[in-house]
């Protein structure tokens, strides 16, 4: 069997098409890669939209963290405490017992019925717990940029006579996000690193259709040979940490070309979140 | 004190609930808790000595060293550490029963690695196949806390390269001027001053390492994750328990005990880094100094 005929079987395995029986003897390394990078389209769903959605709510959140009433401070500080404070795979195995009692067939609100069973299943339960872990992290780091805009861009706005909602539009939030976004880009790579987490806590997978490193378990299970699966995953996981590294540059880039070319921030890759 | 307990007729409401949580298997869910205390006093310094000696080999001036170093201090950077948990306790395991069995039993003629089975000598198995099982378990424990020990250690050599290379330069050259050698500059000058540098980056660690206890689990050690597993569960294969799933009870306990952890070693550290930045020639100690005037 060549490895195109492998590929075509394989590729889209993750999500249920082709070859239904994972292999089982006589692993090839066109199988281990083809299988592993299948399980990697798991990852990039969950962290490309648990980034995407957390992006606004981090916003909402930062915002709320910094406001003057308590109504809102308090919870937005409890929400980012609990979630940064303890482990994702507490919260991953917490969510799926809480979702898991949920009502098999539905609930019933005055003759609607919302079905709850999709819930459970790791597309959805998972990637609203990572979700909400990220716009927790993320707006930590939003809120830290937002007390660090300069006093004077402030200053200089109301000179202007800008004030509000449009100063805030135009001066405060474009500032915070340049601030912010170098520690936002590290907060991007670590989010898709704890993608890995999510089979193995709480969510089973579906019919054997697990993420990377799922795939990758499964083949250092069956050969009791560590040393080819993970450094295929490590390697598809270094692509993808250059490729954000690099789009994110590119925002970076963009929401810095205003400033001299010597005081723009720079991404630099800090290991300082796992969760 | 419980010798009601041993009639269940009497049992109801809370003295059933209080008979409920001392049970055997919950004294194993209570010590579970010292086996992630254990796991962080030992991870701790070891890692912090990994990450010491990879930072320093990253700045030696002898270049392979220089580049093993960096190597080490590059491994947590584009890779997820669960990876690296999962493929160490294995890649040990290997490592440790290959080394013996090539210790052992010299004469030993068929291939260790046969098909899909890793096969070494029956007197090279470690621990051996006929000690207890206590054996097992600690053997499991201790390859859990060299795997943690070198990926925090990777973690740590980041930070603390990073501090030294923090040290105002005109400190060491101030001390070549005065004749000191290369190592007299590093113990004298470098190494304390660094300190203060690091601090942030080792709590913000020390955090991390709290919060990556639960893999433990994933490692195959009894920790508090499989008792509250076990035990909040309706029904395991070995028993039976009289009540519905209480998984999300166990698991709302754990989320609390580590909020706390994280919440009191917060403090702590805040407390720390005020205590090293007191007198120092950073922003911190300048904001001290004018408070203090």
């Amino acid at each position: 069997m060549s490895c195109w005929e492998t590929i075509g079987q394989y590729a889209f395995r993750s999500l249920g098409y082709g070859e239904k029986l994972l292999p089982r003897a006589d692993f090839t390394l066109c199988q281990q890669f083809t299988l592993i990078g299948s399980g990697l389209i798991w990852n990039i769903y969950f962290g490309a939209l648990a980034l995407m959605f957390g992006f606004f709510f981090a916003n909402a959140l930062a915002m709320a963290k910094a406001a003057p009433s308590p109504w809102l401070r308090k919870p937005a500080e409890w929400f980012i405490f609990v979630f940064r404070g303890s482990p994702l795979f507490i919260q991953f195995f917490l969510a799926y017992s809480a979702l898991v009692m949920l009502p098999r067939g539905g609930i019933d609100i005055f003759g609607l019925h919302i079905a709850t069973s999709w819930l459970t299943s790791a597309w959805a339960g998972a990637l609203i717990v990572l979700f909400l872990n990220t716009a927790a992290y993320a707006a930590e780091i939003f809120y830290g940029a937002l007390m660090s805009v300069p006093k004077g861009d402030l200053e200089a706005a109301e000179a202007y006579g800008i004030t509000g909602w449009a100063k805030f539009r135009r001066i405060q939030w474009p500032t915070m996000l340049r601030l912010a976004w170098p520690a936002y880009t590290n907060e991007a790579i670590f989010l898709f690193h704890a993608t890995t987490l999510v089979f193995f806590s709480g969510f089973p997978a579906f019919q054997q259709r697990g993420d990377a490193l799922y795939y990758a378990n499964y083949f250092a299970d069956k050969t009791f040979n560590p040393f080819v699966p993970y450094p295929i995953v490590a390697f598809y996981f270094i692509l993808l940490t250059f490729t954000l590294i690099g789009v994110f540059g590119f925002v970076n880039r963009r929401l810095n070309r205003h400033l001299p070319s010597n005081t723009r921030s720079r991404i630099r890759l800090r290991p300082q979140l796992i969760r | 004190m419980f010798s009601a307990c041993a009639d269940p007729a009497s049992l109801e409401g809370f003295s059933w609930l209080m008979c409920y949580l001392t049970t055997g298997k919950h004294i194993d869910f209570y010590w579970s808790f010292l086996t992630v205390l254990v796991l962080l006093v030992i991870t701790a310094p070891t890692a912090l000595a990994f990450g010491f000696g990879g930072a320093m080999a990253a700045r030696s001036q002898v270049a392979p060293v220089r580049w093993l170093g960096k190597l080490y201090t590059a491994m947590v950077r584009g890779v997820p550490d669960i990876v690296f948990f999962l493929f160490f306790v294995i890649a040990l395991d290997q490592a440790v029963e290959w080394t013996k069995h090539q210790i052992v039993c010299p004469g030993w003629t068929e291939p260790i690695r046969q098909g899909l089975e890793f096969r070494v000598c029956p007197q090279a198995k470690v621990p051996l196949g006929t000690s207890a099982q206590i054996w097992h378990q600690i053997y499991g424990f201790a390859l859990a806390v060299f795997t943690f020990a070198i990926v925090f250690g990777a973690f740590a050599a980041n930070v603390l390269y990073g501090a030294m290379n923090a040290v105002p330069r005109a400190q060491l050259e101030t001390a070549e001027a005065y004749g000191l050698t290369h190592r007299q500059i590093f113990r004298r000058i470098l190494v304390p001053q660094m300190w203060t540098y690091a601090l942030p980056g080792l709590s913000n660690l020390w955090m991390i390492l709290i919060k990556a206890t639960p893999l433990l689990f994933l490692l195959g050690v009894k920790d508090i994750v499989y008792w509250a597993r076990e035990l909040g569960s309706a029904k395991t294969q070995a028993y039976a328990f009289p009540h519905p799933d209480w998984r999300l009870w166990y698991f709302l306990f754990l989320l609390v005990v580590y909020l706390c952890m994280t919440r009191v070693s917060e403090i702590l550290l805040t407390r720390l880094t005020r205590r090293l930045s007191h007198g120092q020639a950073t922003a911190a100690g300048e904001a001290m100094r004018r408070a203090a005037q």
